[in-house]
C-alpha cells in the first residue's frame, strides 16, 4: 500500500498531537469560552457572550499591584537562577576536566528534586525562622539583638524558595549549550590574547544565548504560572496574580478567573515571543 | 619594534599526560628562522602534541622551547609571539569573517576603525574581501580556511603554528590550498610550523621535513633528503616511493654488499659508511622510478642489480605505468615505468621480468631489525 507523504507527515506529528490537543487546547479553549460567558453567581455559567469579565480584570487597579508584585518576583528569581545557574554550567563545562565527574556532580544538582516542592519549602523554615538557624547563630556571635525578620515569611525568603527550586531549569539549558562549544574555538580565543574574562564576554556568553533563553523561558513562565511558593514563603503577606485568581475559583467565580487567566497567558506569550524575538533560538540549535 | 627572530629550538622536549607514557619523548630539533617545517607521521606519533607545546596550549613534561632563542616554557601563547590555526579551524561561529579575523585585535584594545581598517587589509591578502560579513557557516571550506589563516596571521606573528590545516578539504582544493600556504609563508616571511600526516603535502611544501614516529623523530631534514635518501625502513616506507627489502649478508667486497638468498645473488648495494658484517640482516630501499625492467635472457650492463620476477598488477597513472612484482617475496616491489617506455614492449599480468637497476642508486637502510629476528 502506498501511503502519501502528507499522510505521513501527519503521522509523524501525530504522538505530539494526541499530547497537545486534549491536555492544551481542549483546557484552553474551555477557559476561553468561560471567560467570556456570565456567572450567575453560584457557580454556574451563562451562556451569553460577554467582555465585563475582561474589562473587570483590565481596569482594575488590583490586576496591575498583582502583576507589578509577581514581575518583581520573577525578575529577581530570573537574575539569581541565572547567575548561578551561568557559573555551575560553566565549571562543570570548562573546569572540570574528567567528563565523569563532571556528570557526577550534575546529578547532584539534582538532588534537591528527589524530595517534594513542599518538604524543600518547609525545610527553610528551621533555617530562616525567627528561632532558626541563621537567626541564633547571628544573635550567638552579637552580630544583631533582635531576629532578623526579613528571613521568613518575606519577598526575601519567596525569591530565596523560588531561586532553590528553578536554578536547575538554568543549569541544564546553558549546560547543555555551553557543552556544544567546541574547545578549540575557546584555545583559539586563548591564542588570540584573550583574558579569562574575555573569552566569557566574548565567546561563552554568546554561544550559551540559547541555553540561557531556553533557561530564561523556564524560569519566567514557572514563577509567573505559580502562586504556591509565594503563599507559603510569604506567609499570606504577597499575592501573586494566580493567586488571585485561584482566590476566584474558590468563591466560584469561573468567568472573572478564566478572564484573568487568559490575560495571564497572553502575557506569558507576550514575555516569551520577547525573549525569542532576542535570541533566534532555532538557528542557534541547528548552527 | 626590533624584528623577532622565529627561529625554534627544541631541547629534550619530553611530554606526558599521565606520568606512565611519553606521548614525546625527548626531541631535539631547530627549526631556521623563516622556514617551513612539517612534522610528518601516522596519528598518535606526538606531532601534534609538539606543536601545542609551541603555541603554548600544553607545557612540556620536560625539555625546552627556545623561540628566537629565548625559553618560552610556561609564558602564555600570546607573549611568545606564535599563533596557531587549528585543525578543523576553529573560526568563532558566532561572528563574522570580519570579526573573526578582527578578534586579536579588539583583544588588544584596538579602535573598531583601527582594526577593521587592518582585517580589510588581511582580508584582501587572502582574498576574502567580498564574504567580510559572512557568517563561517555559510563559507566553503577553502574559505573557512582562509578565514583561519588570516585569522592567524593577523598578530603578526614570528611563528604560525598549522595544526592538520588540509585535512578537512576535497583533494583538488587541497592541491590549491597548499599553494596558498606556500603563498601566505613567502609574503609574511615568517616560520610555518605544519603537522600533517600526508607525505604528499610534506614534501610539497616543507624546506624542512621531520618524519616523527611513536613520539620520537626519524628523521629531519630537506624534503628531498628524506624522500631519497630515507634514513630506515620506516622513514622510507611513510614516504613511499621506495621499494624496501631486506636480506642476509653474505659478503662485502669492494665496498658492495652481496646476499646471501639465491634469488638476490645479482643484487648489489653500496655499503656506503655503514658497518656491516657477514650474517646481518639489512635493509634495503631502491626508488621505484629507478627500477628498470627487462625481459629475461638480455644481458645487463655491468654493476647492475637484479631480480628475477613475475608481473602482478599494472595501474595505469597517466604520466607513469605501475607496475607490481613478486620480486621480494612479502615485501612490496614496484616499478614505476614511463608511460612511453612502456607501452614500446607493454607487460602483461604474469610475464616474467627482470627489475635492474644500477647497483649505486640502491642504498642501504639504518638497520632496525636484529641479525637474530
Amino acid at each position: 500500500m502506498r501511503v502519501s507523504r502528507s499522510t505521513i507527515s501527519w503521522l509523524y506529528v501525530s504522538p505530539l498531537m494526541f499530547v497537545l490537543i486534549p491536555f492544551f487546547v481542549l483546557p484552553i479553549l474551555v477557559v476561553l469560552v468561560a471567560s467570556v460567558f456570565e456567572t450567575d453567581g453560584f457557580g454556574g455559567l451563562i451562556p451569553t457572550f460577554t467582555l465585563a469579565n475582561y474589562a473587570t480584570v483590565l481596569t482594575s487597579g488590583l490586576t496591575f499591584n498583582l502583576y507589578l508584585a509577581t514581575v518583581k518576583f520573577t525578575v529577581l528569581t530570573w537574575f539569581f537562577t541565572l547567575l548561578l545557574g551561568f557559573f555551575v554550567a560553566y565549571f562543570l563545562v570548562f573546569h572540570v576536566r574528567n567528563p565523569l565527574l563532571a556528570i557526577g556532580l550534575f546529578l547532584i544538582c539534582t538532588v534537591p528534586f528527589w524530595t517534594s516542592n513542599i518538604i524543600r519549602m518547609i525545610s527553610w523554615i528551621p533555617l530562616l525562622g525567627k528561632e532558626g538557624l541563621i537567626n541564633s547563630a547571628l544573635l550567638r556571635i552579637g552580630l544583631i539583638r533582635e531576629p532578623l525578620e526579613f528571613l521568613l515569611y518575606s519577598g526575601f525568603a519567596v525569591v530565596v524558595a523560588y531561586v532553590h527550586q528553578l536554578t536547575i531549569f538554568m543549569i541544564v539549558p546553558i549546560f547543555n549549550s555551553m557543552a556544544r562549544i567546541d574547545k578549540r574555538v575557546v584555545e583559539a580565543a586563548i591564542d588570540a590574547g584573550a583574558s579569562r574574562f574575555d573569552i566569557m564576554r566574548l565567546i561563552i556568553v554568546p554561544l550559551s544565548k540559547s541555553g540561557i533563553a531556553l533557561g530564561s523561558i523556564f524560569v519566567a513562565s514557572i514563577v509567573m504560572g505559580d502562586f504556591f511558593v509565594t503563599k507559603v514563603m510569604s506567609g499570606g503577606g504577597s499575592a501573586s496574580v494566580v493567586s488571585a485568581f485561584y482566590e476566584d475559583i474558590s468563591v466560584l467565580q469561573y468567568p472573572g478567573a478564566a478572564a484573568s487567566a487568559i490575560v495571564l497567558t497572553v502575557v506569558l506569550l507576550a514575555m516569551v515571543a520577547l525573549i525569542l524575538r532576542t535570541v533566534d533560538i532555532r538557528k542557534e540549535i541547528t548552527r | 619594534m626590533a624584528v623577532l627572530r622565529g627561529d625554534i629550538e627544541l631541547a629534550g622536549l619530553t611530554k606526558s599526560y599521565d606520568g606512565v607514557h611519553t606521548v614525546v619523548q625527548g626531541i631535539n630539533l631547530k627549526i631556521p628562522d623563516g622556514a617551513y617545517c612539517c612534522f610528518l607521521g601516522p596519528s598518535g606519533c606526538g606531532k601534534t602534541t609538539i606543536l601545542r607545546m609551541i603555541a603554548g596550549h600544553e607545557d612540556p613534561t620536560d625539555g625546552e622551547i627556545l623561540i628566537g632563542g629565548e625559553n618560552v616554557v610556561g609564558l602564555p601563547p600570546v607573549t611568545r609571539g606564535t599563533a596557531m590555526m587549528f585543525q578543523s579551524y576553529a573560526l568563532f561561529p558566532h561572528l563574522s569573517v570580519r570579526d573573526n579575523v578582527a578578534f586579536a585585535l579588539r583583544i588588544r584594545g584596538l579602535s573598531k576603525a583601527d582594526r577593521y581598517r587592518k582585517t580589510d587589509a588581511m582580508l584582501e591578502k587572502v582574498r576574502l574581501s567580498e564574504l567580510a560579513d559572512r557568517l563561517p557557516a555559510q563559507l566553503s571550506g577553502g574559505q573557512q580556511q582562509r578565514v583561519a589563516l588570516a585569522r592567524a596571521a593577523i598578530t603578526e606573528p614570528r611563528v604560525l603554528l598549522l595544526d592538520e590545516p588540509l585535512s578537512a578539504l576535497d583533494e583538488q582544493l587541497r592541491v590549491r590550498m597548499r599553494l596558498e600556504l606556500q603563498r601566505m609563508q613567502r609574503d609574511l616571511g615568517i616560520t610555518f610550523v605544519h603537522v600533517t600526516h600526508s607525505q604528499l603535502e610534506a614534501i610539497a611544501l616543507a624546506d624542512m621535513v621531520v618524519v616523527m614516529d611513536r613520539g620520537e623523530i626519524k628523521q629531519a631534514g630537506p624534503a628531498r633528503d628524506v624522500y631519497a635518501a630515507p634514513r630506515d625502513r620506516y622513514v622510507a616506507e611513510f614516504l613511499g616511493g621506495q621499494n624496501v627489502f631486506s636480506g642476509r649478508v653474505d659478503a662485502i667486497k669492494d665496498n658492495l654488499v652481496s646476499f646471501a638468498a639465491p634469488q638476490m645473488k645479482h643484487v648489489a648495494v653500496p655499503a656506503g659508511s655503514s658497518r656491516v658484517g657477514k650474517g646481518d640482516i639489512i635493509d634495503v630501499a631502491v626508488r621505484r622510478d629507478d627500477v628498470d625492467l627487462i625481459r629475461p635472457g638480455i644481458d645487463l650492463a655491468p654493476d647492475t642489480s637484479s631480480l628475477a620476477s613475475r608481473v602482478l598488477a599494472v595501474e595505469y597513472q597517466g604520466n607513469f605505468v605501475k607496475v607490481m612484482l613478486d620480486a621480494t617475496g612479502e615485501d612490496e616491489f614496484v616499478a614505476y615505468v614511463p608511460e612511453r617506455v612502456f607501452f614500446r614492449d607493454p607487460y602483461t599480468i604474469g610475464d616474467v621480468v627482470q627489475a635492474t637497476w644500477p647497483c649505486h642508486l640502491a642504498r642501504l637502510l639504518a638497520k632496525t631489525t636484529s641479525p637474530t629476528a
